[in-house]
């Protein structure tokens, strides 16, 4: 049985991610190749930043920074920021709720190794002809003329690793309904596991609309359909339609999360009780459910008419109500609190006044005359760097210093972290604070060098030059872990000394069954009230020891989205090769055929017996 | 009452802000030195909700840093334990409705404002004689180019939109081949151009723009369209009601120019008929939808291709390769152009038609 | 769970679907994928309304013409009794009769089958008539939205055909039931989405 494994080489452990079904592990994997793909779009804006340090510059040629623009968007938004969020869900999530997995856990690995593969087959493009070159928003006709294979790589790409995506927020939805512990009722969970139920449920009504427009798109370009071809009768307004229906609760998708995990960091950091908990479950449903209301807040420019443009205007200025609502709460949180300034902490701090920068100019943006200035110009792209970095990156990397610890029982080193923090922060606003400027002064944004001489010459250095901070940041980071690793001291339960909530309760490192018996939740902040009342076992538990059930690893989601993969080349290049519909047709067979093994394959997973588990045995993995 | 008076500081330290601000950009080109009453409208809009946004930011931050300094646990001890608050109902409350009340002082202005830039009545007014009382110009947006035809007054020219003062002008805008966004910053917002129908909008200037730097406001291109996105400028020459009658009065006879003056002129004339003119008219009279842009007040222009230095040098580099300058543009390389049989220009012909186009103008 | 535990009418559970964790997990999730499948109808119902009747310059086809609504009607009877016999297996299933919902489970499969090949001929008859899928945008939403539908009627006849050949020897069990009964849900799925493409794409087309 795969649970009593000992010490195990590394073709071993390598098998064991392949095929593990295990939440923490997947997490892990999430947060590698999330990472890797954070550092990839790392280096596009670099060489953004290098190509607009001074005017007339020819380092990237034309073509190419579109390509890059278009692959730093998508690679930042589908293939970093998500997959790492997904990472601290699936590391967090089931353990706060008290739950020993997932409700799907073969979905669960199914949903990564998607998203893994529809990543690697997007970012291939750099070597096959081109990446995609009509932005990350890929408005339809620019994307219907691009020659060469960038957009096609750019829709299937996207749509496996959207299918992915799709997957993994079922799964949490029916995870947080149906396996919570007794007592751990909706209004006692901890904001973070709230924030990844209303996320799941965005992503559930959000992503369709994008498969949609993809497949649109896949068939306007490599079958011939018309959708988007104003000759034959198409409308290309449609595609900024969906795009946006997705796009927008998209955002939300990204910050909603980021809002969680600053949460739990305030009130963990304060020793203090969430102010106004129930406003903030309150506010984060209304800002999810008000995210779908808005999406031609993006097309105010589109031509739609005053009437349209009048409504989406005051329906977006209203989100700034409960999101006003949460940053009071954050404020006090910490207010009559005991702050102590950790990394987590410390970004968490830095992010009330940038984000709160991001929210406001939004708002500007909202009064749609005035987004006829500013919309396109480099005002967005400030705009939406400050809520995207300044609100999700600092989030992320919060969350990386705060959970690092619950995955790997060891903890990154504090100094560092800080390090980290005064150069991300500082390179931050250095970089996007001064492009507000240059919109206003109409910089257009996606261009690939600008004139001499127009009044935004020493703004562009001063926007590079606060981006090589933010790279010095990272690469301390990588430093951090890297030393972090290699030294691996464990650090056992509670390691931040506050913790509140459940998985703070769990002994180190956290058993590969989570819970050897569920706990009985009696409140919020549970593991808090069970300190207070001076209990040493963190936990009151709800059951006696007894066998525990367990789902068995399984290889075929990494085979069905391997065939994903192999077909997505075939759909490529359909009429263009003599290889390509075999191709099509084997990656098909590949995934059909791994479907089908699961159906016939009864799986019924394993018991842990109640001896092992008192031998505490099986609790080493 | 004092917080009337404070509120009135903010707003006026702003507009010093905004003004200092100004300083910085360029007066043909900022959003902060508008040229008429649209840019105003828009302008004045922008200083309302910074005004209210910054107001919001004091706030947070005055509570967020007495609350960071007050409230460290290296000050109050290790053993502090602070009280565990559920919540206020009345904190609560306040917060919920002081931003709504704040919001609705931007949203008024804002639906008024919507509706008003988007009302384009006025296009079709008529005078007794039935004739349209206002200018309407047609944008067509092309790949790196703009064409702006008028159609009441049987012109068409390119890359520099020439427009009267002192009264609104209304636009059609749609694009040729990919969208495009036509956007004049310091004119007023921009209005995309799609591929699938017209965008009605319109713009008014107060003063000529002959006392500007370069005499002509920038135009750019807001909507990625390729790779040359960065280079579809275009120039905005505005005269008053006089000097444009004038204007149009010329471009409408430049339809028989007098031929060339100098003999390398005519050499150059030849060359632009043989292998030029099949996408390039030189009169200004006509209508829209050449295939590339119209050259009749080529001599009087700002720039080259809409972004260069208007000088011999760059009109001769930009013939003898265009795709150097504007990778994706849709101009032919000289050797493939009609009767070039894969020659290139030699250095002859380039100086010809140089001198050629220079020469075609209709300001005297 | 316990494949070897044997059921009798009795020890059956009243709600086999949703009596073990798993089939509780499948019997929602399956719920909420079909909440994201109506977004993604949606979607398409959308950009057909938006291109209906759209076409070149000169184009001839339009709904008026195109559709006969006879075939249709037959169409629509089959989905819906489809429907219904699909009840009466789930109806077997709640009372422990395997023999009696296999059956009415290939009453509901042929009645599918009959459905697609119906389908197959409509779409078959339009490209003869020049009203291919690249003729214009009206033919290109028009086939990816009532094909999205089909595909999902196949995909639906191959699951249930699979399920009754994989459990044709064993019978009910608690590992199974909510199998059976998600399948049926998906059905269900399709006759509704098939309802209102009948009233949308169809009638409104015709009458409309």
């Amino acid at each position: 049985m795969s649970s009593i494994a000992q010490k195990k080489g590394f073709g071993a452990t390598l098998w064991d991610y392949l095929t593990t079904v295990d939440h923490k592990k997947i997490a892990i994997l999430y947060l590698i190749t999330g990472g890797f793909f954070f550092i990839v779009g790392g280096i596009e804006a670099m060489l953004i930043r290098i190509q607009l340090l001074k005017p007339d510059n020819d380092f990237v040629a034309a073509g190419l920074y579109n390509e890059i623009i278009t692959m730093h968007g998508t690679t930042m938004i589908f293939l970093a920021a998500m997959p790492l969020l997904f990472g601290f869900m699936n590391a967090a999530v089931p353990l706060q709720i008290g739950a020993r997995d997932v409700a799907f856990p073969f979905l669960n690995s199914l949903g990564f190794w998607m998203f893994f593969f529809g990543g690697i087959f997007l970012n291939l493009s750099w070597f096959l002809g081109g990446a995609p070159d009509a932005g990350w928003t890929s408005y339809a006709s620019l994307a219907i003329s691009s020659p060469g294979h960038g957009i096609d790589f750019y829709a299937l790409g996207l749509q496996i690793s959207g299918g992915g995506t799709l997957i993994a927020g079922i799964n949490f939805l029916v995870t947080i309904i149906n396996m919570r512990a007794p007592g751990m009722t909706y209004m006692r969970m901890p904001l973070f596991t709230w924030s990844t139920f209303v996320v799941s449920a965005l992503i559930l009504f959000a992503f369709p609309p994008l498969t949609v427009g993809l497949f649109l798109m896949i068939f306007d370009r490599m079958f011939g359909a018309n959708f988007f071809d104003h000759t034959m009768g198409g409308n290309t307004i449609i595609w900024e339609h969906l795009f946006w229906i997705f796009g927008h609760p998209e955002v939300y998708i990204l910050i909603l999360p980021a809002f969680g995990i600053f949460s739990e960091i305030f009130s963990t950091f304060s020793r203090k009780r969430l102010f106004g908990y129930s406003a903030m479950v309150f506010a984060t449903v209304l800002i999810g459910f008000l995210g779908f209301m808005v999406w031609a807040h993006h097309m105010f420019t589109t031509g739609l008419g005053a009437t349209a443009n009048a409504i989406f205007a005051v329906a977006t200025m209203a989100i700034a109500v409960p999101t006003g609502v949460k940053i009071f709460n954050w404020l006090l949180t910490m207010w009559g609190g005991s702050i102590t300034f950790t990394t987590p902490m410390l970004y968490a701090v830095g992010f009330i006044p940038s984000f709160v920068a991001g929210g406001v100019t939004g708002i500007m943006q909202a009064s749609a005359p005035l987004d006829y200035q500013l919309h396109d110009s480099y005002f967005i792209v400030a705009h939406f760097h400050y809520v995207i970095v300044g609100g999700v990156v600092l989030g992320l990397l919060a969350g990386l210093h705060y959970y690092w610890p619950l995955m790997f029982n060891t903890m990154l080193n504090e100094k560092l972290g800080k390090i980290t923090f005064w150069l991300f922060f500082l390179g931050f606003h250095l970089t996007f604070f001064i492009q507000h400027f240059l919109g206003l002064l109409g910089m257009p944004r996606r261009v690939f060098t600008y004139g001499a001489d127009q009044g935004w010459d020493l703004f562009n250095a001063i926007s590079s030059y606060g981006a090589i901070f933010m790279a010095a940041g990272v690469i301390v980071l990588i430093v951090n872990i890297v030393m972090t690793i290699a030294k691996n001291v464990p650090v056992g339960r509670d390691p931040w000394g506050d913790g509140r909530t459940l998985e703070w309760a769990i002994p180190q490192p956290v058993p590969f069954y989570n819970f050897k018996q569920i706990p009985l939740v009696r409140g919020l902040d549970t593991y808090w009230i069970e300190k207070q009342e001076g209990n040493t076992e963190g936990m009151t538990f709800a059951e006696p020891i007894g066998d525990i059930h367990m789902p068995n690893n399984s290889i075929i989601p990494f085979i069905m989205s391997l065939g994903l993969f192999v077909g997505a080349f075939g759909a490529l290049y359909n009429g263009e090769q003599p290889w390509a519909i075999p191709v099509l047709g084997l990656g098909l067979i590949i995934t059909f055929a791994a479907m089908a093994t699961r159906s016939l394959k009864d799986d019924l997973g394993y018991h842990i017996h109640k001896e092992d588990l008192l031998n505490e045995k099986g609790g080493k993995h | 009452m004092m917080k009337g008076l404070k509120k009135w500081r903010l707003f006026s330290m702003l507009t010093a802000l905004m003004i200092f601000l100004a300083g910085c950009g360029d007066e043909h080109l900022s959003t902060l030195t508008p040229a008429g009453q649209v840019g105003r409208d828009q302008l004045d809009l922008m200083i309302l909700s910074t005004a209210i946004m910054v107001l919001v930011i004091i706030v947070v931050m005055i509570v967020y840093i007495i609350a960071i300094v007050k409230f460290r646990r290296s000050k109050l001890g290790e053993d502090f334990m602070p009280k565990q608050v559920e919540g206020n109902h009345t904190l609560e409350i306040i917060w919920t409705t002081v931003p709504i009340i704040l919001l609705l002082i931007l949203t008024v202005p804002t639906v008024i404002a919507t509706y008003e830039l988007a009302d384009t009545k006025g296009m079709d007014k008529k005078d007794e004689n039935g004739n349209n009382t206002a200018l309407t110009v047609n944008v067509e947006a092309n790949l790196y180019w703009w064409e702006f035809e008028y159609p009441d007054l049987g012109i068409v020219t390119a890359q520099e939109l020439v427009v009267p003062t002192g009264e609104k002008v209304y636009f059609n805008l749609k694009a040729a081949d990919v969208k495009h966004s036509f956007w004049i910053p310091a004119a007023g917002g921009k209005l995309d151009t799609n591929v699938d129908g017209i965008n009605t909008f319109f713009l008014d200037f107060d003063n000529p723009s002959d006392t500007l730097e370069d005499g002509v406001f920038y135009g750019k291109c807001a909507e990625l369209c390729g790779p040359s996105h960065a280079l579809m400028d275009f120039k905005v020459k505005t005269l008053d009601r006089e000097d444009f009658n004038a204007w149009a009065k010329d471009m409408k006879a430049s339809a028989d120019q007098a031929a060339p003056a100098t003999a390398v002129a005519q050499e150059g004339q030849e060359i632009f008929e043989q292998s030029c003119i099949a996408c390039h008219a030189v009169s200004g009279a006509g209508t829209a939808g050449s295939v590339g842009p119209n050259l009749a007040t080529f001599g009087d222009r700002n720039r080259v291709a809409g972004y260069l230095k208007h000088n011999e040098e760059n009109i001769k580099a930009w013939i003898n390769d265009p795709q150097e300058f504007k990778p994706g543009n849709r101009m032919p390389q000289p050797e493939d152009l009609p009767g070039r049989n894969g020659k290139a220009l030699t250095d002859q012909e380039l100086d010809a038609l140089t001198e050629y186009l220079m020469g075609l103008s209709v300001e005297e | 769970m316990d494949l070897n535990t044997k059921y009798t009418p009795h020890s059956w559970p009243d709600h086999p679907e949703s009596a073990t964790l798993e089939g509780k997990n499948k019997f929602l999730g399956f719920w909420l994928f079909l909440g994201g499948e109506t977004v993604l109808f949606a979607s398409l119902f959308a950009t057909y309304l938006a291109l209906k009747n759209r076409g070149p310059s000169g184009m001839e086809f339009t709904t008026q013409e195109l559709f006969e609504l006879p075939l249709v009607f037959i169409m629509t009877m089959l989905l819906l009794t489809s429907s219904l016999t699909s009840v009466y297996a789930m109806y077997h299933l709640k009372n422990f009769n395997f023999k009696a919902m296999q059956a009415w489970l290939v009453v509901t499969v042929l009645l599918g089958a009959a459905f697609l090949g119906f389908e197959i001929y409509e779409f078959y008859h339009y490209v003869h008539l020049g009203f291919t899928y690249n003729q214009s945008a009206f033919s290109s939403a028009f086939f990816t939205l009532v094909g999205t539908h089909g595909l999902h009627v196949l995909i639906g006849l191959g699951w249930i055909t699979l399920l009754m050949l994989r459990n044709s020897k064993r019978g009910f069990n608690l590992y199974n039931a909510p199998k059976f009964y998600v399948a049926s849900l998906y059905w269900h799925f399709i006759d509704v989405v098939w309802v209102f493409i009948f009233t949308v794409v169809y009638l409104m087309g015709v009458i409309g």
